[in-house]
């Protein structure tokens, strides 16, 4: 007898499932798919509230896969930031399998949202927000190590979530280094080698994510952001922003219109640059100068 | 700066200057100091009620719409003065209230709301 495809689905689906059994939760359905874990939406029945429920894959529940996920969820718990999704519980569940029960968040990535922003300075100020929570967690001494589009959700009012926290590490443990994890082509490339990372590898992340953000509406970005990202995502890491509040500056003064530290300019850019930004004052007094000269002219 | 700061400032430089244009005038040098006393006082008066109205009114459009107005009328008082020159004087004097009225909007900045 063979099975068809429709019923080895079901099986496996089956199999996957979580055993909530017991537990305060009652699992919906799958909400999605990671390397290791599935995240699932569930209904926590003593809040009466949708929560999702981060669980790891039965096959992969190795001792050390269960503390990775629990250490993801100390390493969220630690992290009180609007732009960071709170966790509610963690633990083990019946059927030996870590979880970790999250606020659901609604929204789409930035990944499929980035190319709807209405225009290129509210996808900067996205990058901005994003660089905010990024900020906040190297402070606590957190580093995330897998920034990328689709590890960003947009909310239904705007809000800007940095998830998939999965990654992360302590700034001590991700001094020493050993393994390759992260996300070709958002990875530095210290971090892709398995050298030690600090800051400045989320950095570079981040400076990919900008670079991403800038040709989402396929218009080559001006001068100061392309040299913003170049700067950012530098090979050497002595050569990128020192942290990300110094990145976040830099983009700022770009929106702004202002001079950013990653392109010195000359007197003569600097004068464009000027006139540009104040093109309507500029425009004001050469009309009045015109009608000034004309009516002199003409007396 | 705040806005009425900077009203008074940009009217008063415009003012002075549109006095100083009267030299290129043979017949009405010889009162050119009165003329530069005047016509910077215009501007000051005309700068302050601008910045205090961009201060009031949040709004670009208000302010450029009630700079062009005031700094007409100023002019047209002017003109009136001298029953000649209406447009010669009220053209450019509208320019400057246009000129005022942007640059208070755009460059001033409204105080933040005191606590309590």
């Amino acid at each position: 007898m063979t099975l068809g495809d429709a019923a080895v689905s079901r099986l496996r689906a089956l199999f996957a499932a979580p055993d909530t059994a017991g537990t305060r939760y009652r699992v919906v359905g799958p909400l999605g798919a990671g390397g290791m874990a599935t995240v699932w939406e569930a209904d926590d029945t003593v809040l009466a509230r949708r929560v999702a429920l981060k669980i790891l894959d039965a096959a992969d529940a190795t001792p050390e896969r269960i503390e990775r996920l629990l250490a993801e969820a100390r390493v969220l718990a630690s992290l009180e930031h609007p732009g960071i999704v709170p966790v509610h519980d963690a633990g083990l569940l019946p059927d030996g399998r870590a979880f970790c029960a999250m606020k659901k968040v609604e929204g789409e990535s930035l990944s499929a949202a980035a190319a709807r922003l209405p225009s290129a300075a509210a996808r900067l100020r996205v990058f901005l927000r994003i660089c905010e929570t990024v900020a906040f967690a190297h402070a606590r001494g957190v580093l995330h190590r897998d920034l990328k589009p689709s590890n960003v959700m947009i909310g239904p009012f705007g809000e800007v979530l940095v998830v998939d926290w999965g990654l992360a590490a302590g700034a001590e443990e991700a001094r020493t280094g050993g393994s390759v994890a992260g996300t070709p082509g958002y990875m530095a490339p210290e971090q892709a080698r398995g050298e030690p990372v600090d800051s400045s590898a989320d950095v570079f992340s981040l400076g990919v994510l900008l670079k991403d953000l800038l040709a989402a509406d396929g218009v080559r970005p001006d001068r100061r952001l392309a040299a913003v990202v170049a700067k950012a995502t530098a090979p050497d890491r002595a050569a990128r922003y020192p942290d990300v509040t110094a990145l976040a500056a830099d983009v700022t003064r770009a929106l702004d219109g202002e001079a950013v530290s990653a392109l010195p300019e000359g007197p003569f850019a600097r004068g464009v640059r000027l006139l540009r930004r104040h093109r309507v004052a500029v425009l004001l007094v050469l009309a009045y100068l015109l009608v000034r000269g004309l009516v002199l002219l003409l007396r | 700066m705040n806005k009425i700061v900077l009203g008074i400032v940009v009217g008063g430089v415009l003012g002075v200057f549109d006095g100083l244009t009267a030299w290129f005038t043979p017949e009405v040098r010889p009162q050119i100091l009165q003329i530069i006393v005047g016509s910077t006082f215009k501007g000051l008066v005309a700068g302050l009620l601008i910045g205090y109205f961009a201060r009031k009114v949040d709004s670009m459009s208000a302010t450029l719409v009630f700079g062009v107005v005031l700094a007409s009328f100023f002019a047209y008082l002017v003109a009136a003065q001298m029953g000649k020159y209406y447009f010669e004087v009220m053209l450019p004097g509208a320019i400057v209230g246009l000129l005022t009225g942007y640059a208070t909007q755009r460059y001033g900045r409204t105080p933040a709301p005191s606590a309590g």
